[in-house]
């Protein structure tokens, strides 16, 4: 088990920080080459100032009509979205890899506050799943596809969490924790995690489009 | 999962001849080539990258009229309908039945009115008015597109406007309507081909079909203002569009070229169109494009902003201010398609001394049900209008006024149904009725 | 122009101009005077005459020597005034006036609800359902669209084909002005009788006469330089377009189609068409110039048929003209009026970037300057020379080579080139209407 953890801290993070970085470039390269072939007719009209304008509404809760309207699912996008980004980036754990991969040193989150934001985001999977369960609106659209990048999110929080806690066998959790993030992180690219990668994208294109041709608010 | 509880489309088929008809020809394999042609032929990254992109949140389920109507009936939701039509065209890679056609062409041509309110409300940015449009792309290329509205498309193509009008009925009416115009104003000229004027003043079909005293109108108006315009005599005058909404791209380059080509001709420095929305979304916003014109190559101006410049400018004076209350309707296609909602409120203002905003209103206000080319799929489909838009009848209802204001013959069209079927004893106005009745006629015998 | 200006049809069926055959036809000068340099006053003032309520816009022979306006008298009929006096006739309505290659006038007319043509104040004896589309070539010979008893079809010198149709439009004359070509209705048409649609019920008729083919749907027809062929955009299925000629289709489809044009020199026919998303050229039915540019239309030959030229769109939203396949590297959002000298060699086109800055680009290189509104381009009949109206605050003048004449008009018309560098000017100045004749060395930077 060690011998997989060192390898999973070791080589394979290497390997999935090459497909997710790699595998997301090709895909905005790639994306963005199809784009210039076939859609000039949407990309001729993308506009800095307006996509910029449009990202800053919607990056802010409640300043749109789409947000207004649902405040349990902007309370739960805004907090579930900056937990996630604090605890890749910052948790404690990560602090220790920033510095063992590349010799660099991260500010981390404080170990109370790591914790929390932790539980805050798997009980907020909670709630993405129920409402994918229980609202019809949800349910009726949702596919198997939405189910594994739940999972894909839910897993390694959640393990990260046992192991923090010391409930299981700590080294199996840790394990368990470092191989479903690098799974998240290699299925980033080629998921509906992509929306990481690709709604910057829809969202400065529709921003361009209703600020420039338009004139009117997409919010 | 969602199968069992919700089977959508299936339980709600409407018989339509030419959706019949266009179902019977398909096969499997040709719905499989049609829709990798147009899937990955047509389009490219726009689709794929929503298709991706979109996360089966359901926050659109607010946003559609059609889904507030029915109880929040999740099929009808935005996301539901690109769900049961084109996400699963992309999913299974075109593998889908004849059968299933017939659902997608219903879902995609009288279920939504491209009306893009979803906007507002989908965060990634999300077009579902693109991606239903390619629905109907696909479907209007396999041959399977509603009766009505496929009829109008062919009228496009054999007359170059919407109501099979040949060229001398249209002269005949401008005559008529001139001559008829003069016995008010003695003056009154309709010019026609009056190279180099101002603006050409272009109309849709059923103006000279059915509603000729608009075209008296709005000669009255411009005669009146001072303004130098002209309508042209030939083809080229009708600026309406439901190529756009069929899928007949080609078709669409071809009307609006000739649009265009007919303002360059008369080397007019802009284009005034009538108080329709779809014109416009087809002049302004989509029909250049198709054409490699990024912007139109004559500027359009909708009678909305004109009848503004009038007021401000104060070419037009007002003889009296219409004295019951209005409300606005605000036409998605002038105003999320090209933010007229503040000169509109000036202008109704101008002319309305009580003015009731609707709730929501502006950008955000709810669709009309008629427009996107839904109207135009004819009667076996004006249940699903009247059924779809109850959340519009409310909205009206509370306002508790008469009259509401909609500078769109669609809307005019789709408003009147529901008022009618909903018994809310409104009736509907254009502006230029109001500015005809409100202002003065210096001119007039 | 080299090719055959008086074929070259707008997509609404008319001549690119209203006075395209005129101006092409026009002899060069009538009489050897009429070339002595300097100004002659034809009409002191075009102030409306006693008597008369309203004057439309004057229009001017193209040899300059009259001027002749639409006007209605105080008894509120219509008549045409000439210069200084008025048509004996006068009639319910009269409108499209237009001078003939020898200098007559002719006009539509409409008396007692019926419609014809008179020519120099005498009305054709005959009257008819409806004239439109009053045209004329070289021949002088009056050609006009007809409506008879609701069957429709064209006239010539008050000669209606032999046999008439359901509906016809897309109206086309031949070079030599002798010979008419439209699209005909063969086929009644139900309502929304999709079926009977799609088999086909659009033919083209020359000189009356129908093709045995029907297709789907057929525009811009267009003789080619002997008088004899005529080939037309044909619509075989909702998505398959072609070329016909002589009521044979090319072989080959494509997904869109734009207005054939026959080589002068050996008939073959070239035809912009699309493939795959973009535009490019086929000659007989095979590609000629790649499917490479967003846009490719209004193609044209020069005499020799060794260059073919069209205006295209290298990129997205900019827009150029190529000759043989090759584009200008001067690009702009709009490009319109593509002429050639009389041998083909060289070419003019107009450019701007919003219909409010007009450019001239000779041979691929703008002039300086840029103006409110431009005219179609006149080359000179040696090739060698470009002149053409522009308008700017209310002014008109010509520029000849990038040049403006050293005076102005309030309206103008074309110029005209004629022999040793002489140029005649055609305007309202000061309320006066003249003609002058200019040298090239009247134009100064």
């Amino acid at each position: 088990m060690q011998q997989l953890y060192n390898f999973a801290v070791g080589p394979l993070a290497w390997v999935a920080w090459a497909v997710f970085l790699g595998g997301s470039a090709w895909r905005i390269a790639s994306m963005w080459a199809l784009a210039r072939k076939k859609d000039m007719n949407a990309v001729a009209y993308m506009d800095v100032r307006f996509a910029a304008r449009s990202m800053a509404r919607w990056a802010t809760p409640f300043a749109t009509l789409g947000w207004r309207a649902n405040p349990a699912v902007t309370v739960a996008t805004f907090s579930f979205h900056t937990a996630l980004v604090l605890l890749l980036l910052f948790a404690p754990g990560h602090a220790v890899l920033w510095d063992y991969a590349f010799g660099v040193n991260v500010w981390s989150l404080p170990e109370g506050i790591a914790d929390v934001l932790t539980v805050l985001v798997i009980l907020l999977c909670g709630f993405f799943a129920w409402r994918r369960l229980q609202l019809p609106t949800v349910r009726y659209v949702t596919r198997p596809m939405d189910w594994l990048v739940l999972a894909l999110v839910a897993v390694p929080v959640a393990t990260a969490f046992l192991a923090k806690q010391q409930i299981g066998d700590n080294l199996l959790m840790s394990t368990l924790h470092v191989l479903s993030g690098e799974a998240t992180l290699m299925a980033l690219p080629f998921t509906r995690l992509s929306h990481a990668l690709f709604s910057p994208f829809t969202r400065a294109y529709m921003g361009s489009e209703f600020g420039g041709v338009r004139h009117c608010p997409d919010w | 999962m969602s199968a069992t509880e919700f089977s959508g489309i299936a339980e709600r088929r409407i018989e339509d001849a030419n959706l019949i008809r266009g179902v019977a020809a398909l096969t499997r394999e040709r719905i499989e080539r049609v829709v990798k042609a147009v899937t990955k032929g047509e389009a490219g990254a726009r689709l794929a990258v929503y298709h991706e992109t979109c996360m089966r949140c359901g926050m659109c389920a607010d946003a559609c009229h059609y889904c507030l109507s029915h109880g929040g009936d999740p099929t009808y939701s935005p996301v539901g309908k690109m769900e049961q039509t084109m996400w699963k065209l992309l999913r299974t890679g075109g593998k889908v039945d004849p059968d299933d056609i017939y659902g997608m062409a219903q879902i995609a041509y009288t279920e939504c009115n491209l009306c893009r309110r979803c906007v507002h409300y989908c965060p990634v940015g999300i077009d579902t008015g693109y991606v239903m449009s390619m629905v109907r792309r696909i479907c209007h290329r396999l041959g399977v597109v509603p009766l009505y509205i496929q009829d109008t498309a062919h009228s496009h193509s054999g007359t170059m406007n919407q109501m099979w009008v040949k060229d001398d009925e249209w002269i005949d009416s401008l005559v008529w309507q001139e001559d008829e115009a003069r016995g008010e104003i003695p003056s009154l000229r309709i010019p026609f081909d009056k190279e180099g004027a101002d603006f050409l003043y272009s109309v849709i079909a059923p103006e000279p079909k059915f509603r000729t005293q608009l075209i008296y109108q709005a000669a009255v108006i411009f005669d009146q203002a001072g303004v130098d315009w002209t309508m042209p005599s030939s083809p080229g005058w009708d600026n309406s569009d439901m190529c756009m909404f069929t899928g007949d791209y080609e078709m669409m380059g071809r009307l609006k070229r000739c649009h265009f080509e007919m303002a360059q001709k008369l080397k007019v420095k802009r284009i005034v169109m009538g108080e329709c929305g779809h014109a416009f979304r087809s002049v302004y916003d989509v029909g250049n494009r198709w054409l490699g014109w990024k912007f139109h190559p004559v500027p359009i101006v909708h009678s909305v902003e004109f009848f503004w410049e009038l007021l401000t400018e104060g070419k037009i004076k007002l003889a009296r201010k219409f004295d019951e209350p209005v409300t606005i309707h605000d036409p998605c296609n002038i105003i999320r398609g090209r933010g007229l909602m503040d000169k509109l409120r000036e202008v109704t203002h101008a002319l309305c001394s009580n003015v009731v905003e609707m709730s929501p209103t502006r950008e955000h206000n709810l669709c009309c049900c008629a427009g996107g080319g839904v109207i135009n799929c004819g009667p076996p489909f004006k249940g699903v209008r009247l059924a779809g838009n109850k959340a519009k009848a409310d909205q009206l209802a509370a306002t508790g006024v008469h009259t509401v204001v909609a500078p769109c013959h669609n809307c005019h069209g789709g408003l009147e149904d529901i008022i009618h079927h909903y018994k809310l004893g409104m009736h509907t106005k254009f502006l230029g009725d109001l500015i005809y009745d409100c202002m003065e006629k210096p001119g007039a015998a | 122009m080299s090719t055959s200006a008086a074929t070259r049809l707008a997509p609404s069926g008319l001549p690119e101009t209203p006075f395209a055959a005129n101006a092409a036809a026009a002899p060069p000068h009538s009489t050897p005077g009429d070339w002595e340099p300097g100004r002659r006053v034809i009409a002191p003032s075009l102030a409306p005459l006693p008597g008369h309520q309203w004057q439309e816009e004057p229009h001017m022979s193209p040899d300059g020597m009259h001027v002749a306006a639409v006007v209605r008298q105080e008894d509120d009929s219509f008549t045409m005034r000439v210069d200084d006096g008025v048509w004996d006739a006068s009639f319910d309505k009269v409108w499209s006036p237009r001078f003939l290659a020898d200098g007559r006038l002719a006009a539509i007319v409409q008396q007692d609800g019926e419609w014809t043509v008179a020519v120099d104040g005498e009305a054709w004896p005959e009257t008819y359902g409806f004239i439109w589309s009053l045209c004329s070539g070289p021949a002088g010979r009056l050609a006009a669209a007809v409506q008879q008893d609701t069957r429709y079809g064209m006239i010539m010198d008050g000669e209606v084909w032999e046999t008439l149709y359901e509906n016809a439009n897309n109206f086309a004359l031949s070079p030599d002005g002798r010979r008419t070509a439209a699209v005909v209705q063969t086929v009644p048409l139900g309502q929304a009788d999709i079926e009977t649609f799609m088999r086909g019920v659009y033919s083209v008729a020359v000189d009356g006469e129908a093709w045995e083919q029907n297709f789907m749907n057929v525009w811009t027809p267009v003789f080619d330089n002997r008088n004899d062929r005529v080939a037309a955009q044909v619509r075989l299925s909702h998505a398959e377009y072609t070329v016909a000629v002589n009521g044979a289709p090319w072989p080959a489809t494509f997904p869109c189609v734009w207005e054939p044009c026959f080589d002068p020199a050996t008939g073959a026919v070239a035809a912009p068409v699309r493939k795959e998303g973009r535009w490019g050229m086929a000659l007989d039915g095979t590609l000629l110039w790649d499917a490479r540019f967003f846009q490719c239309w209004s193609p044209a030959w020069s005499r020799d048929g060794r260059h073919l030229w069209a205006i295209v769109a290298p990129q997205y939203g900019r827009f150029t003209v190529a000759r043989d396949a090759a584009p200008w590297s001067f690009t702009a959002p709009v490009v319109t009026d593509l002429v050639l000298s009389s041998d083909g060699t060289r070419a003019a086109a107009l450019v701007s970037n919003d219909n409010s800055d007009w450019q001239v680009v000779v041979d691929g290189v703008p002039w300086p300057g840029r103006w409110e509104m431009a005219w179609r381009p006149v080359f000179s009949p040696c090739g060698q020379h470009v002149a053409v109206r522009v308008r700017d605050r209310a002014r008109e003048t010509v520029l000849v080579d990038g040049k403006p004449w050293r005076d102005a008009f309030t309206t103008a018309w074309d110029p005209t080139f004629g022999p040793g560098g002489a140029v005649l000017l055609r305007g309202v100045r000061d309320g006066a209407c003249e003609r002058w004749v200019a040298t090239i060395d009247d134009f100064k930077a």
